[in-house]
């Protein structure tokens, strides 16, 4: 199907799109790699009056170490992920999206902004206690990416604010897991496993309408569990929705199973 | 209807259109250009009939706006011809290798699989297998273009009198 029509402004400036999204009264969408939006379009599942091309603003698309984290600018492409090597669980993440042209364009700015479930870098930046910067009409915020999604694509962004970029800290150890129906499908679990700071993170994607920590599991770790007795753990406390491509009792296996892989890659809780 | 100008090349070719915000690069090339080898199926990001190359990386051509390449350039299926029309070595090798059947899948395919041999030219069956996943055929069963991706990398590289016969 084809689009609705709309205005198209090409910003060239973060400036120019929060103006021109506050100008638009809600009914304007920021353009990135287009990887989501322009699908929602063309199913006419959405019909904004403006839209707003972020992709020649410059400065945007940069990747830098800072510290122990990564600044990762909004226009980075999936692709540019997979092949950096300063942050190497974000580039094993990012490896997992789609397909090689869905990567070529997909920005890590859109993909966090788009909030899919079953999206892997929401889960990343969920696991590393990423933070978004966040520019709007009243200036700029930094957003911790737990208080940033707040449901299935729903997120706590203003209809006039634009991500600029995330920071993403770098685990000391880590682990990613996956399991897809076919190669470059969306998730059907996404497990993580960070250790920052000395404790051990388990966030799992594609079990709840937003990435979800395993805090239970976390705990079984804490006290001196095993990874068999974490996955266990994260598998009895989550509560997924079955759906036509799996159902609930399977879908709590594969994660259990998922948080495992996870946690034995990291060289945590093994026996 | 407000009209927007762009100018971008295809095919090395300068082209100028003026176009509604919503036509995408897909159509834009189909019925703008004439250009009809780039390919429909979905629309909405999932087969990959329609990819194209701009600037040097793939692209879903249905997920691109026309006014985005402003001042891109664009690859169609339609610039892997030699200047006195000789098929590409990728086109060959379909051929040979039975890489389509009814042809619906075959411009994005072909496209794909040229931007993997631009980057990868020696790429193994696992690779081609990975880096094709993102189009779909609902005809050969694939066998027959990861076959023909193989052999015209095979011809690229030089290495052509190491093709295995046929299983
Ligand atoms: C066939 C196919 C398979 C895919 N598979 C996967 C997959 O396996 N895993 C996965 O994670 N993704 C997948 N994707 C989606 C892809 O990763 C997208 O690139 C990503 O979700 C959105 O990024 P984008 O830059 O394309 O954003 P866009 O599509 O341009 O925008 C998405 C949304 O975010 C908003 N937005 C964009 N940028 C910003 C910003 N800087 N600030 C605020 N709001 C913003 C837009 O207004 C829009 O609402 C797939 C897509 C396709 C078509
Ligand atoms: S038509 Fe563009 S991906 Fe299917
Ligand atoms: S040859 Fe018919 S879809 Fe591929």
């Amino acid at each position: 199907m084809k689009c609705a029509p709309f205005d198209y402004v090409r910003a060239s400036s973060v400036e120019e799109v929060v103006k021109v999204l506050a100008e638009s009264d809600g009914d304007g969408k920021i353009l990135a790699g287009g990887q989501s939006l322009v699908p929602v379009l063309a199913l006419r599942m959405a019909r904004p009056s403006v839209l707003v091309d972020v992709n020649r603003i410059p400065g945007l698309g940069a990747i830098r170490p800072s510290g122990d984290a990564v600044e990762v600018g909004a226009l980075v492409r999936h692709s540019r992920l997979v092949e950096q090597t300063n942050h190497p669980l974000l580039a094993e993440a990012a490896r997992w999206i789609g397909h090689t042209a869905i990567r070529a364009r997909g920005t890590a700015g859109g993909s966090v902004a788009h909030a899919d479930p079953s999206a892997e870098l929401p889960v990343v930046a969920v696991g590393t206690g990423a933070t978004a910067t966040v520019a709007g009409p009243s200036g700029v915020r930094s957003v911790a990416a737990e208080d940033l999604f707040l449901s299935a694509l729903v997120t706590s962004l203003d209809e006039d604010e634009m991500i600029t970029g995330l920071r993403f800290p770098l685990p000391t150890r880590w682990g990613f897991a996956e399991f897809a129906r076919r190669h470059g499908d969306f998730a059907l679990v996404t497990a993580v496993v960070t250790e920052l700071g000395g404790a051990v993170r388990i966030t799992l994607g594609g079990v709840a309408s937003v990435p979800q920590r395993a805090a239970h599991a976390e705990q079984v770790l804490a006290d001196g569990g095993t990874a068999r007795e974490a996955a266990r753990a994260a598998a009895d406390e989550i509560d997924p929705t079955a759906d036509l491509h799996g159902s609930a009792p399977f879908r709590r296996a594969i994660a259990g199973e998922m948080v495992r892989r996870a946690l034995a890659q990291a060289g945590i809780g093994q026996e | 209807m407000i009209e927007t100008d762009v100018t971008f090349s295809v095919n090395g070719e300068r082209v100028r259109l003026a176009v509604e915000p919503r036509r995408t690069l897909a159509d834009a090339l189909r019925e703008d250009c004439g250009l009809t080898g780039t390919h429909l199926g979905c629309e909405h990001g999932v087969c990959g009939a329609c990819t194209v190359i701009v600037d040097g990386e793939p692209a879903r051509a249905c997920l691109m706006f026309a006014v985005q390449a402003d001042g891109s350039s664009v690859t169609t299926v339609e610039g892997l011809q030699g200047t006195d029309g000789e098929l590409h070595p990728l086109q060959e090798a379909f051929v040979a290798h039975h890489g389509l059947q009814c042809g619906f899948c075959t411009p994005g395919m072909l496209m794909s699989a040229l931007h993997l041999l631009d980057t990868t030219p020696d790429a193994d069956r696992e690779t081609i297998r990975e880096e094709m996943s993102g189009n779909i055929c609902r005809c050969t069963g694939y066998q027959g273009i990861v076959d023909a991706i193989e052999a015209a990398g095979r011809e690229l590289t030089g290495h052509a009198e190491e093709a295995e016969p046929a299983e």
